[in-house]
Order: structure tokens, then sequence, then C-alpha cells
């Protein structure tokens, strides 16, 4: 299951699969994520997202089926794969009794970054966010989670996965968050992200949807609507969570 | 392309990362326990407030005794006496010596409670009426033990003075006079420092230890740090240090109220108990991480630490009730009791002033539930569920 990975995916994934006693979260699901792409990973709740994720950043081992992360293999590189990642999950995740700063220089220092690379990296991040210097728990949600997908990109990862960043922003926010998201791949980071808004799903390059545990379907949105006959990408998702 | 994905800049040599890594976590750490001014203020208080209330103690029974005669020249009377000691349920003769030469060791070692000297001639001195003399030596660093185990001595000795005097015919008069040892004037705030220090240690390490691990589980920053480079033992590194250096500067507090307000002595080595502190927070703080790696909230993992902690370590350390009048199921119970081996290694230091060559056992008991701890910590703590 060890086969190199093919040069220009960042990630692959060959029937990976998780079980969990009798019940199988993750059903030898099969897909390559290009170097540069949004990709959207999309499910209802309980369809196996949250642990395909896990499985490829490595806090979930695969029971069995491979995946290659930046080029490397997430059964045996888990140490390598992790300077090469970003992550973002759900919930919000940086310090809220700490400073925005505080927070950047935290994650900076964890990633190995040096002092002047943090500083430089900080004040640019304040720069291109409009944000103050102040502690990260008064910031509005909105701002939080654009912060924490910039500190998320601090050590310009290969890829960052995001795992329903946009959930409780409002629209204005969360179009701002996708223009830091296109940014990013501009940049050449691969953005792997998980939402709940089938709006954001026309966003992405390609999307698949899971349904209990399989993959139902992969491709661009405009492909995908064309293929299953409808008109947006909600149609869709509601046709095969509702087939299941 | 293969190049594209070492973009990142990333200082790569290996052990400066490790330490810039854990410095960054250290930093962190810091941060969240300074701008808590509230915790802060309170944990920095508490060992103050703690010594000074605690001013008094509670009684408690005392049995097996253990008992050293000194007896420079055995005649009748004395062998009478130590009959009626050895008959005496609550005593236990554990060794009889000619002078007293020999049993100031076994006091400073612990392994005698009360030492019963007759004068020479004993029994030539009742019999020309006048006072036979006799000392009772006491190990008063437990105050009301101590108490205890007086008066039971001087009831045999009264008891024989007033049988054999209604046997004469006449009556009998034996002086008996009572030294402490370690603790003179059987302050029992002497005896609780020892204890507090170790209440206030515990309460540091395990508890804020164990919530503050288990309040990054909660709010989801854990799954990022694990996520990251960052290892486990950085973080439970991360986590224990500054814990450490809290608890270290409640000891000292602690320490110096008890000597600047109720003249506690410090017999032995400040520098020795303050290494046995820190061994005996290593404890607690490895007990914190476990707590908090096998529960899920905030909430839980702070009841399960003041369970696990808290009551053991005030009601089966010796702190409050001596060991001796437990239980026999509570006594064997109390030996896993962290406290109660850093109750008796503080009390030796501080009111008999012996050091390491007598308390090396309590102290290798420490250092292994360091290890055992410490061990368990790492492996439930992982980072990735197989």
């Amino acid at each position: 299951m060890t086969e190199p990975p093919s040069k220009g995916a960042a990630i692959e994934v060959q029937d990976l699969t998780r079980r969990f006693g009798n019940f199988t979260a993750v059903d030898h699901i099969s897909f390559d994520v290009a170097v540069g792409e949004v990709f959207g990973f999309l499910g209802a709740n309980g369809a196996g997202k949250t642990t395909a994720i896990k499985m490829l950043i490595g806090l979930l081992a695969p029971t069995s089926g491979s995946a290659h992360v930046a080029g490397l293999d997430v059964a045996t590189q888990t140490e390598q794969i992790r300077r090469r990642i970003g992550y973002m999950s759900q919930r919000f995740s940086l310090y809220e009794d700490l400073t925005v700063l505080e927070n950047i220089a935290l994650y900076g220092g964890i990633y190995g970054l040096s002092d002047e690379q943090i500083s430089e990296r900080s004040s640019s991040m304040l720069q291109t966010l409009g944000l103050t210097d102040q502690l990260v728990g008064k910031l509005p949600l909105g701002w939080k989670q654009k912060l924490a997908f910039s500190v998320a990109l601090l050590h310009e990862p290969a890829v960052v996965f995001l795992d329903e960043p946009t959930g409780g922003v409002d629209p204005i926010t969360r179009r701002q968050f996708w223009e830091l998201i296109y940014s990013a791949a501009a940049r050449g980071t691969t953005v792997f992200v998980t939402t709940h808004y089938m709006d954001e799903a026309e966003y992405c390059d390609r999307i698949s949807i899971m349904v209990d545990g399989r993959i139902a379907t992969l491709g661009t949105p405009r492909d995908l609507k064309a293929e299953w006959k409808v008109d947006s990408i909600d149609e869709l998702f509601v046709r095969l969570a509702r087939a299941s | 392309m293969e190049g594209r994905f070492d973009r990142r800049i990333v200082r790569e040599t290996g052990e400066s990362i490790v330490i810039a890594t854990l410095r960054a976590f250290i930093i962190k750490e810091l941060r969240h326990i300074l701008r808590d001014r509230q915790t802060l203020i309170i944990l920095l208080l508490m060992p103050l407030v703690q010594v000074v209330l605690f001013g008094f103690a509670l009684r408690s029974d005392v049995r097996d005794v253990r008992l050293v005669v000194v007896d420079p020249s055995p005649d009748y009377a004395t062998l009478a006496l130590r009959a009626r000691l050895a008959a005496a349920r609550r005593f236990q003769i554990i060794g009889i010596a000619p002078s007293m030469h020999t049993v100031e060791p076994l006091f400073r070692q612990g392994k005698a409670d009360v030492v019963m000297a007759f004068e020479p001639d004993f029994a030539a001195r009742l019999q020309s009426h006048g006072p036979a003399h006799v000392m009772l030596l006491v190990d008063a660093s437990d105050p009301n033990t101590a108490t205890t185990m007086q008066s039971y001595a001087r009831a045999v000795i009264m008891a024989y003075e007033a049988e054999e005097g209604a046997h004469r015919g006449k009556a009998i008069q034996i002086v008996g006079e009572t030294r402490m040892r370690f603790n003179p004037t059987l302050e029992s705030v002497n005896l609780f420092v020892p204890g507090l220090i170790a209440l206030v240690l515990t309460l540091v390490s395990a508890l804020m230890t164990a919530i503050s691990l288990s309040r990054e589980k909660e709010r989801g920053t854990l799954e990022i740090l694990l996520v990251s480079p960052l290892r486990p033992w950085q973080i439970i590194v991360g986590k224990v240090l500054p814990y450490l250096g809290l608890a270290f500067a409640n000891v000292v507090t602690a320490l110096l109220a008890a000597w600047l307000i109720f003249h506690v002595p410090f017999r032995g080595s400040v520098v020795l108990l303050l290494f046995e502190s820190v061994l005996y927070s290593m404890v607690s703080l490895s007990l914190g991480v476990v707590v908090a790696s096998v529960t899920q909230s905030q909430r839980v993992a702070m009841l399960i630490a003041l369970l696990a902690t808290m009551l053991p370590s005030s009601l089966l350390s010796g702190m409050v009730f001596p060991i001796a009048s437990m239980p026999r199921f509570l006594q064997i119970v109390s030996n896993v009791v962290p406290a109660r081996w850093f109750i008796i290694i503080a009390r030796g230091i501080m009111l008999k002033g012996v050091g390491l060559e007598y308390l090396w056992r309590e102290t290798l008991v420490l250092s292994l539930m360091t290890i055992v701890l410490m061990t368990i910590a790492m492996k439930t703590f992982k980072p990735r569920v197989a």
C-alpha cells in the first residue's frame, strides 16, 4: 500500500478506512487533491468527514488503506507531516486570554520560526487583517476565525485543513474569509475545507460529498451539477443525503 | 515538484528547535497564569491564610507505643515496673539499654516513641524513703500523641506506686520528670506546617495542572497543539514547569509565615526541605496530568483531582490524624498517599533536624511515585488514537 505518491498531488488517499468496533466511520475512500487546489470536503453530520480529517492530520490511525499528505505517509511519517500542515478546527482554538501577538508568537515558536520571522509575519498579518493587538477574547467571532486561519498559515504549510471554519459567521465575513482562502491557494497552499454552507461549496475548485462513510460523488461544482442534472450543489447534497 | 513542499522556512537543527518550541509553550503557560490575577492571588495567599488558620489540633488515641527502658542497675523495683509495662497492651518494649547514650539515635530515627529512664539504685532509693526518680522522654513531634503517651506511662508508674505502697503498708514515692523531645513546647503549629505545605503543594500542583490541561482539552486548543510539531512530553513539561515554580513560591511563603508568625523551628537543612518539596510537587503534578488525560471536561477533572489528592492528603497522611491510630486497613491505604511520606520527611527535617541519612527511604518512595505517575501520564497522553 505504500506506493510512491504521484508528483503534484498534495493529498493522495487510497482505500482509506477507519472502523470503531463494528461501526465503519470511513469506508474505503479514495481521492487526490492537487497542489494549490481548494478542495471542498462535504457531507452531512456523522457522514465521516471529521474522522477522515483526523486520519489525514495524524490524530487518528487508519484501520486500513493509505494516505499521503504533502508526499508523506500518514501511517509512518506523522512527525514530518505535522510541520507541513496547518489545521483549523470547528471550535475556535486560539487562546482568548492571550493577545493577538502573543498567540502568533506561541504558534510561531511551536513551528520553529525565528523571532525575526515571527515579528515580520505578525505585523504583516495585523496589517492584512486590519487588526490591532488586543486580547483575542474581545474580538468578534468573524475576526477570530480570520485570525485563526491566518495563524494556521503562519508557518507556510503545504496543506491547510479547515474543519467548518465559517460556522456561525455572518455572510459578509464569510465572503472575506473565502478571499483569504483564495489568496492562500494562489500562493500555492493546498486548501482542504469542510463546510455546511452549500454556497461556499460552489467556491471550491472541486468538491466531494460523503455519505455514510463513502464518497458518493466527486468533481468540479459545474461538472457535478451537469452530471446530476441539478441547479445547485445544495440540491445535489440534499438528494444524496436523503438517498442514504 | 517535490521541492514545493519545502517552502517552510524553519530552523531544522534538531536540538535548538526542541528548546525554542518548549520555550514558546512555557511563555504561553506563564502568560495564562499571570493574566488570571484572581486565581494567582488566591494561590499565592493560600499558604499564608492556611498557616494562620490552622492553630488547633485534634486529640487521638494511641496504641503500640514503642518504649525503650534505660535501666543502669536492674533491681526488683525496676524489673517489676518493666513487667507491668510489658503487660500493658499499649506499650511495646523494643529495647532495654544500660545508659542514655544508645537511646538518642533511636529517637532521631523515629524508632522509639518513649524512653523511660530509671535512676541508678532505684530500689534502694525507694527503700530508704527518699523519692526514686524516673525520667520520661517523649517524642513530641506530634504533640497530641506525645501527651497521650506520657499519661499512659505515668499511669503505669502511679499504679505501681499505689500497689507497692499498700503492700508495704507505707507510702513510697516515685518522682517522674518528663522531657518532650523535638517539640518541647508542644506547639501544634509546628506539627501542622509540614502537613500544610503538603496540602498547599497538592492543591497548586495537582489541581491546577489538571484544570489547566483539561481546559485545553475542553476548548479544543489541545487538538491544535497535538497536530503541531509539539510533542506530548513538551506539552507536559510546559504545563508542569510553571506550576512547579508557583508551588516553590508557596513553600517559601508557608515556611516564612510559620517561622515569622509562629516561630516554628528549622532544625534541619532548609535546602533539603526545599528539594523534597520540589520532589513532592513533581508527584502531585504528575497526578494532575494523569487526571487530566483520563477526563474529558474541566469540571470532572477538578472533582477527581480534589477527591484523589486533597482528601487523602489531609485525612490519610498523618497530617491531622496520626496514622498509628487509624484502623489497619486505612494504615495500609495511607502508604500510597504521597503526602504521608512528605510529612514524615518535612517533620523530620524541621522538627528533628535529621537529614537524608534517615529520610532516604521516604525520599525514594516519592521518587518512585514520580517516575511511575510520569510514565502513566506520558502513556495516557497520546496524540494519536490507535
